[in-house]
């Protein structure tokens, strides 16, 4: 028998996980002499509030979704890909070398193309760890967090050499031109009569990040590869046995994975800056890990834990510009998150299990 | 009560999570005495026994040692109490000498030579009284598994232990490593040491003890004394149910050969050579049984044949060569040519213990025509209920297609591997340890799938380390010692005593000289 509900699971767990991190980060505001309450009011205010409160949490999500994804695609084979971070940086190169060079007609079809070159930078970036842990035995682990280190490294040089556009100051590329701007979430509300921020950069990626939150689902619990990436990542063994190759499993699910990570590109870099800056993913693959870890590697779930995240950012940034709450306070209520939802999960699984055991017993007897 | 019993447990219990795993447990044990404690797996031994040996500890209830109530927080405690544990994988130093692993977390002080010295006299001494005879400065890597249990029990003799508990002590044992086991014990229980022997194994139970514990579901059933008591009543108190200990079968019809197999080798990744030169044929209609104590080639033998490892040879299946390597030496393409497995190692192997029932009956077959939808999605509700059928056909209990593998018992289990392998009608089966961690009841249940398959003029390939299995079900036995086949016989024209020499490596005409 189970030891409890799916739902208690799936809901009541992250739930009471969460309100733990919250009571914990309201101790540690009112110990730097803050008003935990004042500052609830003012993250869900600054970030849900209003539209444009909504467009940056909403742009934000879609960064994290696309990063969630990524650990999550690789999580279900048993690969632990902390490389999204230089996969969406690699993304980006891909996103701006499409949109800089290549004169595009219309934007939907430069976002066809930007997306494709995205993913495939990305794809091609998380390809060598991949290959170096089914042929030499490198971990993913060790080489896909070196393989960021070299990504930025990569960028910086390919920005400032030969991207830079000539007597700009900063390592960045120069603007895209306009037919490439994606519409935001205003011109897309906007055909159907609903007003939203034109300021804020929520824009149409969202909409694929949710296509894409659909797809990997269907890939991983639909397609004859999903049942083998999962196989694989339950036992390796038992994959030996039913004849599925690890080196196949590998390296598509790598090239997936970075595929996805690579393709944030087109929301932070299409969709908002329009042009490749240095620190555009700005640690957005990383919180892709506790994303993946909060939504239970879950499409569904991640697709919900981004939106908390995108809440988290935004509503963080809110409290640093209205209270002496500094910005780096909004990484320690994460890290609670993280903390509580990922490496305490125990702690709140086992004495609920204890209470539906109970629950059962008392029912049967 | 002439005597305080040796040990004595009162009502422990001791939960994991909702799993009652011990529930109001008591026994006593009289010094001087062999006790025995059966049942299937799952049954709770083991946990008892971790928390006689301070592995856990108990929910409720006590510990009563030579009629002293006991604490027994940890390992350490126990020795102290006079416990010493042998476990069926053995806790050795590979690289040590028999001396240092004996010596190992009893040394007397910081320098090593006094304890050493200490330990070699104390060494020679044991050895006389008990005829526990082993050479102290041999590495452990170069003992046959037999001496490296007797290290094992030396070990807790040097800590001066007077209950000695045994798990599992004969399942990587040869008959007659068993047999040498036996009278060691029954020398250890002259000389006035209580032994607690754990097993599975009704036999070693009537052989050996004295008096008997059945444990069923974390619960304990019966003691009774051996004398008293029989296989039957024993098993039927294992299993709660009356269970039949024979096989039934009628005489073989061979026909046409199925496999051939000539000079299979197979080296691993360390350059070892696993599986030397062997040959075997199996026809249809057949069971070729392969004894052997485990780790001699036989794992190898199924997994080059399954598509699992790659090898050298020839093996030619309806007279058709299969590829040993390279891409077509999968299991997947072992499974095209009608070769079914039932790995040996149900739970890592033959199973994704997380995988719903139904998921696991495609697994291996996910590519099959009939659990496709479309070019794109697999058909789970056809998967269903296919699954749905093949449980009912082969009694899994409970008939869920929803519910995880590992929430089957191992019986179930084995049935969901055995069903979905039987029922694609192969031409060859693979099968192996068939009924390791299986219930009593759904032994007799897989039993009888294997010869009804063999019946239906299906080659098969069984291997277990159960000599009492192999005997009962094969058709001829080939018996394997170190990568190589030592012999085949008739199972009507041999003995246990004759395959467990073959067993050792000991060739008829060695064994006559």
């Amino acid at each position: 028998m189970e030891k409890m509900p799916k739902w208690a699971d799936v809901v009541l767990i992250p739930l009471i996980s969460l309100i733990l991190a919250a009571a914990i980060s309201a101790l540690v505001i009112l110990g730097i002499g803050e008003d935990p309450i004042e500052a609830v009011k003012l993250m869900v205010q600054g970030a849900l509030g209003s539209s444009n409160g909504w467009g940056y949490t909403l742009y934000y999500a879609t960064n994290f979704m696309f990063t969630g994804l990524a650990v999550a695609v690789a999580f279900h084979a048993s690969l632990f890909n902390i490389g999204g971070e230089g996969q969406a940086m690699l993304g980006g190169l891909g996103v701006a070398l499409v949109c800089l060079f290549i004169p595009w007609p219309h934007w939907s079809i430069a976002l066809i193309a930007a997306s494709g070159a995205a993913a495939l930078f990305g794809a091609a970036w998380a390809l060598i760890p991949a290959y170096l842990q089914v042929r030499r035995g490198s971990h993913v682990v060790i080489t896909t967090i070196m393989f960021n280190f070299i990504a930025f490294s990569l960028l910086n040089y390919v920005l400032v050499n030969q991207l830079r556009p000539p007597r700009a100051m900063d390592p960045a590329s120069a603007k895209f031109p306009e037919a490439t701007h994606l519409p935001s979430l205003h011109d897309i509300l906007g055909t159907v009569g609903i007003e939203f921020s034109k300021h804020a950069p929520a824009n149409i990626s969202l909409l694929i990040a949710i296509a894409a939150c659909v797809g990997v689902w269907a890939l991983i619990w639909r397609t004859r590869f999903g049942f083998e990436l999962r196989a694989f990542g339950k036992s390796e063994s038992g994959a030996r046995y039913a004849g599925i190759s690890p080196f196949k499993i590998t390296i598509v699910t790598m090239l997936i994975s970075g595929g996805l990570a690579g393709m944030m590109a087109i929301n932070n870099v299409m969709g908002e800056s329009e042009r490749l800056v240095l620190n555009a993913v700005e640690g957005a693959g990383f919180i892709g890990i506790a994303v993946s870890l909060m939504g239970r590697n879950h499409p569904f779930g991640v697709f919900l834990a981004a939106i908390l995240f995108g809440f988290l950012y935004q509503g963080g940034a809110e409290l640093a510009l209205w209270t002496n709450i500094p910005r780096e306070l909004i990484v320690v209520i994460q890290a609670l998150v993280i903390l509580f939802t990922g490496a305490l999960d125990n702690m709140v699984r086992m004495p609920l299990e204890r209470i539906f055991l109970a629950l059962n017993t008392k029912k049967e007897g | 009560m002439t005597s305080a019993p040796a040990i004595e447990l009162k009502g422990i219990s001791k939960a994991f999570g909702p799993v009652q795993a011990n529930k109001d447990i008591s026994i006593s044990v009289q010094p001087g005495t062999i006790h025995g404690i059966i049942g299937e797996n799952g049954a709770g031994k083991s946990t008892l026994m971790s928390i006689l040996y301070g592995f856990y500890k108990a929910d409720a209830g006590e510990i009563y040692i030579k009629g002293q109530k006991a604490h027994i927080t940890d390992s350490q405690a126990a020795i102290a109490a006079g416990i010493g544990m042998v476990f069926q994988h053995f806790k050795l130093v590979e690289n040590f000498t028999v001396l240092e692993n004996i010596v190992l977390g009893a040394e007397d002080g910081a320098l090593l030579r006094p304890s050493l010295r200490k330990a070699r006299k104390e060494l020679r001494h044991l050895a006389d009284e008990y005829e526990l005879n082993v050479d102290p400065d041999t590495l452990i890597e170069n003992l046959s598994v037999g001496h490296q249990q007797r290290v094992e029990i030396l070990k807790a003799l040097y800590r001066k232990a007077d209950i000695l508990i045994l798990d599992e002590p004969t399942g990587v044992l040869t008959p007659a490593e068993a047999d040498q086991l036996f009278r060691i014990l029954d020398r250890l229980r002259e000389e006035g040491k209580t032994i607690i022997l754990i097993t599975h194994k009704l036999r070693e139970i009537m052989d050996t003890t004295d008096t008997v514990s059945v444990m069923r579901r974390g619960q304990m059933t019966a003691t009774v004394k051996t004398a008293e008591t029989d296989p039957e009543q024993l098993a039927e108190l294992m299993v709660g149910r009356k269970v039949l200990l024979q096989v039934e079968k009628a005489p073989a019809q061979p026909a046409q050969t199925i496999l051939e197999v000539e000079n299979l080798s197979v080296t691993d990744d360390k350059g070892v050579e696993r599986l030397k030169n062997v040959s075997l044929n199996i026809r249809a209609g057949e069971i070729l049984g392969i004894a052997g104590v485990a780790g001699n080639g036989q794992s190898e033998l199924m997994e080059v044949l399954g598509g699992m490892i790659s090898g050298q040879g020839t093996v030619r299946l309806n007279g058709d060569a299969l590829d040993l390597t390279g891409k077509h030496s999968d299991g997947r393409s072992r499974r095209a040519r009608g070769i079914a497995h039932v790995p040996e190692d149900r739970q890592s192997e033959g199973l994704i213990m997380d995988f719903h029932a139904w998921e696991n009956v495609a697994f291996g077959y996910h590519h099959d025509a009939k659990y496709q939808k479309n070019a794109l999605f697999m058909d789970n509700a056809a998967l269903r209920a296919d699954t749905q059928a093949k449980m009912d056909k082969f009694d899994v209990r409970p008939p869920l297609p929803w519910l995880a593998a590992k929430n089957f018992s191992g019986g179930n289990q084995q049935k969901i591997v055995v069903a979905r392998e039987i029922e694609r009608n192969p031409d060859l089966l693979l099968i192996g340890q068939p009924t390791r961690g299986v219930d009593i009841g759904a032994i007799e249940f897989i039993h009888k799938q294997i010869i009804e398959l063999r019946d239906q003029g299906k080659a098969i390939l069984l291997v277990s380390v159960e000599l009492d299995e192999i005997m009962s079900l094969s058709d001829r036995i080939a018996v394997m010692f170190d990568g190589e086949i030592m012999g085949e016989r008739l199972p009507q024209d041999t003995n246990a005593q004759e395959l467990g020499l073959l067993m050792a490596g000991v060739t008829a005409s060695e064994g006559a000289a």
